[in-house]
């Protein structure tokens, strides 16, 4: 076999290996997009109920708290930046970067110290690699988040609001995620989710909650009380449906970037197997040229010896 | 007879759901019962076991952490980051999550275990 054909040979395996791994890639990340869509459903209705209460609590008590005062002099933002924990899902961590980037540019541009929180390797990395500092990082779970990994993140980024600010605590918050928008679009999108404005509490899916009239609640222990216990919870709520929306998406791109590589790789396929035969054919004519030759060579010297 | 409407939901999924005669809670102020017709109503669970009494006759009995219970217009709903039905509590695991959180004096995850084992029993009795 010629040194050509054995190349092409070569390469043809290789990529067939390489498809081979891309396709089951594809098909795995296409039954956990149901899976993760699933659970976002299935979160659905703590979320609105939770919504519901808020809103309740908000519209018939004019209680103050903490977490949704405004600081007229905000001077450090926090910015929650979700990514994937793995690679190969095309654009999708770098997308949610670039949105963390434009938007911590614009609030040092409104004069604010940005401290960056990150879920998921790949946002570590990013930052790390540019010196860049990250206040605190969670990896491990960012296809498969759990409400026990939201109230993690949420109880250190609400510790981290409650703390003056003198003493390095922040004034806002806001969460940059990927919201899933459907199998081919997932956008990056942030949000400001603290200080909490309590006239326009989203449900979970971004519809704004449908304006009804409460009945008149008896709060136990006390408005405050409630609203105490029912913000953080909020808050968590948001974090834990950011998360589940963002894996949805991590696989949403997952798959989509591994059936264009599967489309590339049967394309390249194609091609080297038309290099392959050609070269297949080019040996064998030279061959039989070759032999044509010898064979008249032959002729021709036996035919001067007579 | 009038009835209730219950949801109760898990951070994570929807628990049961369903018409009721009357729904006790632990809240904050101590344990409440409530039966259609009850004075709307907003307050913070404790960690505690919940009994509903179904329409049918049937009782349902879950083990809440943590949450709220938020009643109106005969609904009432049940909020909490974690919810188990009776059924579905493995004992065994409980116990042995008691122990682990006396050994540790966990006191938050010996509670949780004492509400899960308090919850089972109610059923069983």
């Amino acid at each position: 076999m010629g040194a050509q054909l054995r190349v092409y040979k070569r390469r043809i395996r290789s990529v067939t290996a390489t498809k081979k791994i891309t396709k089951a890639m594809e098909m795995i990340s296409a039954s956990r997009i149901v899976k993760a869509q699933r659970a976002v459903a299935a979160s659905t209705p703590y979320a609105d109920e939770l919504t519901r209460a808020v809103t309740a609590v908000a519209t018939r008590s004019n209680a103050k708290h903490p977490l949704t005062t405004e600081n007229p002099t905000a001077t450090r933002a926090a910015v929650l930046l979700i990514t994937a924990d793995r690679g190969l899902a095309g654009g999708y961590s770098s997308n949610a970067i670039k949105a963390a980037v434009v938007l911590s540019e614009r609030l040092r541009a409104e004069g604010k110290d940005v401290v960056t929180y990150i879920v998921g390797r790949k946002g570590v990395s990013y930052y790390s690699f540019r010196n860049l500092p990250v206040a605190k990082s969670w990896t491990g779970f960012s296809d498969q988040p759990t409400y026990g990994d939201a109230k993690v993140v949420s109880a250190d980024l609400i510790e981290a609001f409650t703390t003056e600010t003198a003493d390095g605590g922040v004034d806002e918050l806001h969460l940059v995620s990927t919201r899933f928008e459907s199998m081919l679009t997932q956008t990056p999108v942030d949000a400001r989710l603290l200080p909490l404005k309590l006239d326009e509490v989203q449900l979970s899916d971004d519809r704004p909650a449908k304006s009804e009239i409460f009945p008149l609640y008896d709060f136990e222990p006390s408005a405050e009380g409630v609203l105490d216990a029912l913000l953080p919870r909020y808050v968590e709520s948001r974090i834990y449906n950011a998360l589940l929306q963002s894996a949805a998406s991590e696989h949403a791109a997952r798959r989509r970037a591994m059936k264009s590589a599967t489309d590339n790789a049967e394309e390249l396929i194609k091609s080297l197997k038309r290099l392959a035969n050609s070269a297949r054919q080019a040996e064998i004519t030279q061959e039989i040229s070759e032999i044509i030759g010898g064979a008249n060579a032959l002729a021709d010297a036996n035919a001067g010896s007579e | 007879m009038a009835e209730l409407h219950v949801e109760l939901v898990a951070a994570d999924r929807k628990v049961w759901s369903g018409a009721a005669t009357i729904v006790v809670a632990r809240t904050a102020s101590g344990d409440v019962g409530i039966m259609p017709g009850h004075t709307p109503v907003l307050s913070v669970l404790e960690s505690g076991p919940v009994t509903i009494r179904t329409t049918d006759g049937g009782t349902v009995i879950a083990a809440v952490h943590g949450g709220f219970i938020s009643f109106a217009d005969n609904k009432v709903s049940l909020l909490a980051e974690i919810a188990e039905l009776a059924d579905e509590i493995d004992v065994n695991r409980a116990e042995r999550a008691l122990e682990l959180a006396k050994s540790e004096s966990d006191a938050h995850a010996e509670r949780r275990a004492e509400v899960r084992l308090v919850a089972v029993g109610r059923k069983a009795a």
